[in-house]
């Protein structure tokens, strides 16, 4: 018996060695996995990373196979996610998993996000994996923007309307801009054409791309953590983080437990609540695109209602759109705007904390007001100004506030 | 900390999910209506091929899946609920033609395919309850000056507006305040009410033809990633036993 599974082993060794010798993968596999040290004191923040990886691999896969029934053509597409829902063995199952899975996405990346926020993930030397990050932010709002205008709904129509003619605020140019992103004089075949075209070609290429990068950025300068101790500075006989452990085999089964329990909450949603109230899946958008109706209100997805709510804070529409173009590009200068000597907010004064709390509040109350067609002018002002105070006056109390002492090690 | 980790991403999350505004449509009356009651589908199948379809279609859906879904055999369907020459795999389409529709009415019948989701339930039992005769015929309290007359009137009865005329702000406004039954029709209030709510089952159940399956299968998916979040905890807790020493 012995000598088969010799001659098994053997044969499975020299492809492994003619592998390695060509591909490097066990190098891979260490630099990555088993020997990647990430610091023992994880909390739950630090899960969405991981999860923002599920469900974008969820979208790829849904959105293959949604791909094979879908006909992005104006006269058939409404009909075709139809029989997607109805005559497509497990049609409507692939859909819901696609149509819930890029609303938890966004749930995911902006917890995610507001981890980094928390922890200052993005302090040097972790400059390039935030911009890195911030960059698939901005993509990810292209894609779900486009994916949105697919089933060619009424406010899949409307939507790409509104969010389409705000380039016609670019002074001189904004018209004809307008006509060459649309491919018409109006929303219509040409446009639908091109939105699955970006949404299920170009797009996710870049996203799978950025996301490669975002994770060789995140692997070259070692994870920050709760504390935001530096982990490499106490290290072992072997050269090992003294409060690092191996990735894998730690956190691939940590991670497994945490992308078991948000499945949990994914599976309730798609087989029990698909609409969620009408934020994953709008109740006007069950009527075909009509170009001659225009709906009474046309709010943009509960995910970018917080942007939509700092347009509509401004009255000129070139400023407006300025504004909210300029809310998500300052997050690229948080690494610079931040002078704080301590990364974590555990070691930092009750004005990061406010600072924090105040933004979340705005953030979150902005995306409240974004939803509604007659939200007063004073809160939209109000909580957009805080918005970007946040941003602003940061330098200011991360230069002035007493931090507290960091510990050498990690705690807990 | 990690108890007031979790309480902040609670409120956040929580925070993003309550938004939930009032009613898009004013006060509706619960239509109470179960898709999930296979006699009140076959009921409000019947009901509407007599009453809907002759100007409504339903172009997504087809004959041959009320079979399964209904629980009818192939020529129960024909015979009951598929007029004229139609094989069953056809979708469920008025033999009004779109052209004559718009001609007639001013706007052609819409496609009923998915109002259930687009409208809500509640709005399509308000709204077929809401008919009242007017000196220039028939109007609703739901949808002001409906292209659509009241066709379930013999059943229902013929309903009169209760108005009030009263001043606002300085302004004489005439409100309708009740609806009356003025001549009853071939069911009573409590009977056209639950005729009204077949309707509405039914035209649920085209919305979404998936909704008769997805909740069962998802109580199975929902106790397999139970169970499975249970033991990838254990072996979590098994391989971190030597970090957390």
């Amino acid at each position: 018996m012995a000598k088969p599974a010799s001659a098994l082993a053997k044969g499975v060794a020299s492809v492994n060695t003619w592998v390695n010798e060509r591909a490097g993968v066990d190098e891979f596999y260490k630099k990555h996995l088993s020997e990647y040290y990430a610091p023992k004191n994880f909390n739950l923040w630090y899960f969405f990373g991981s999860l923002s990886l599920l469900v974008l691999v969820n979208q790829l896969l849904t959105g293959i196979f949604l791909t094979m029934h879908y006909k992005p053509d104006a006269e058939t597409a409404f009909a075709s996610v139809e029989f997607i829902m109805r005559d497509v063995e497990w049609g409507w199952l692939i859909r819901y998993m696609h149509s819930t899975g890029a609303s938890l996405f966004f749930v995911v990346v902006y917890l995610h996000m507001f981890r980094a926020l928390m922890y200052g993930s993005y302090q040097k030397p972790r400059e390039l994996v935030w911009i890195l990050g911030v960059t698939i932010y901005l993509v990810l709002m292209a894609e779900s923007f486009m994916g949105y205008v697919l089933p060619w709904g009424q406010m899949s129509y409307w939507g790409a309307q509104v969010i389409i003619s705000l380039f016609g605020a670019v002074p001189y140019v904004g018209e004809a801009l307008v006509e060459w992103i649309r491919g018409d004089y109006f929303v219509a075949d040409a446009t639908l054409n091109r939105f699955f075209a970006l949404h299920v070609v170009a797009l996710p290429l870049v996203l799978v791309g950025l996301v490669v990068l975002h994770l060789a950025a995140l692997h070259e300068v070692g994870s920050n953590n709760p504390d935001g101790v530096d982990i490499k500075a106490k290290k072992d006989d072997n050269g090992r983080p003294l409060d690092g452990i191996p990735f894998h085999p730690y956190y691939t089964v940590k991670d497994i437990f945490g992308a078991a329990f948000f499945l949990l909450i994914a599976a309730f949603i798609i087989f029990f609540w698909p609409e969620f109230g009408g934020y994953f899946l709008k109740p006007d958008n069950f009527v075909e695109a009509n170009p001659l109706v225009t709906p009474d209100h046309i709010p943009p997805v509960w995910y970018f209602t917080p942007f939509y709510a700092i347009l509509q804070a401004v009255p000129d529409k070139l400023m407006g759109v300025v504004l909210m173009g300029a809310a998500v590009m300052i997050l690229y200068l948080v690494p610079w705007l931040d002078r704080s000597p301590v990364r974590s907010i555990r070691y930092r004064s009750w004005m990061s904390k406010l600072a924090l709390a105040l933004f979340v509040v705005a953030f979150v109350r902005l995306g409240m007001l974004g939803l509604s067609q007659d939200s007063s002018t004073f809160e939209l002002r109000l909580w957009t100004f805080i918005y970007f105070a946040f941003f602003i006056l940061m330098p200011i109390w991360t230069s002035f506030e007493k931090t507290k002492p960091v510990p050498e090690r990690v705690t807990s | 900390m990690i108890y007031r980790n979790l309480l902040c991403g609670l409120a956040l999350l929580l925070g993003s999910g309550l938004v939930m505004a009032a009613g898009k449509y004013g006060n509706l009356d619960q239509a109470g209506s179960n898709v999930f009651d296979r006699a009140s589908l076959q009921r409000g199948a019947a009901l509407f091929v007599n009453y809907c379809m002759g100007c409504h279609s339903m172009q997504f859906m087809r004959y041959q899946r009320l079979t399964d879904d209904l629980g009818l055999s192939e020529e129960e369907v024909l015979e009951f609920l598929a007029f004229g020459d139609q094989d069953l795999s056809n979708y469920m389409k008025s033999a009004m033609r779109y052209e004559d529709g718009e001609a007639w009415f001013g706007k052609a019948p819409p496609d009923l395919s998915l109002t259930a989701r687009s409208r809500s339930p509640d709005w399509i039992y308000t709204f077929l309850r809401s008919y009242y005769l007017t000196e220039d015929g028939w109007n609703n309290t739901v949808l002001e000056n409906p292209a659509m007359p009241h066709v379930l009137w013999d059943l229902q009865g013929v309903q009169r507006a209760i108005t009030e005329t009263r001043e606002v702000n300085g302004e004489v406004r005439t409100e309708i305040i009740s609806l009356e039954l003025d001549r009853a029709g071939a069911l009573s209030a409590a009977e056209f009410d639950g005729a009204v709510r077949d309707i509405v089952a039914f035209m649920e159940y085209v919305a979404e033809p998936a909704i008769l399956v997805r909740q069962r299968i998802g109580i199975w998916v929902m106790l397999f990633l139970a169970l499975f979040t249970f033991l990838s905890y254990l072996l979590y807790q098994e391989f971190w036993k030597d970090v957390k020493k």
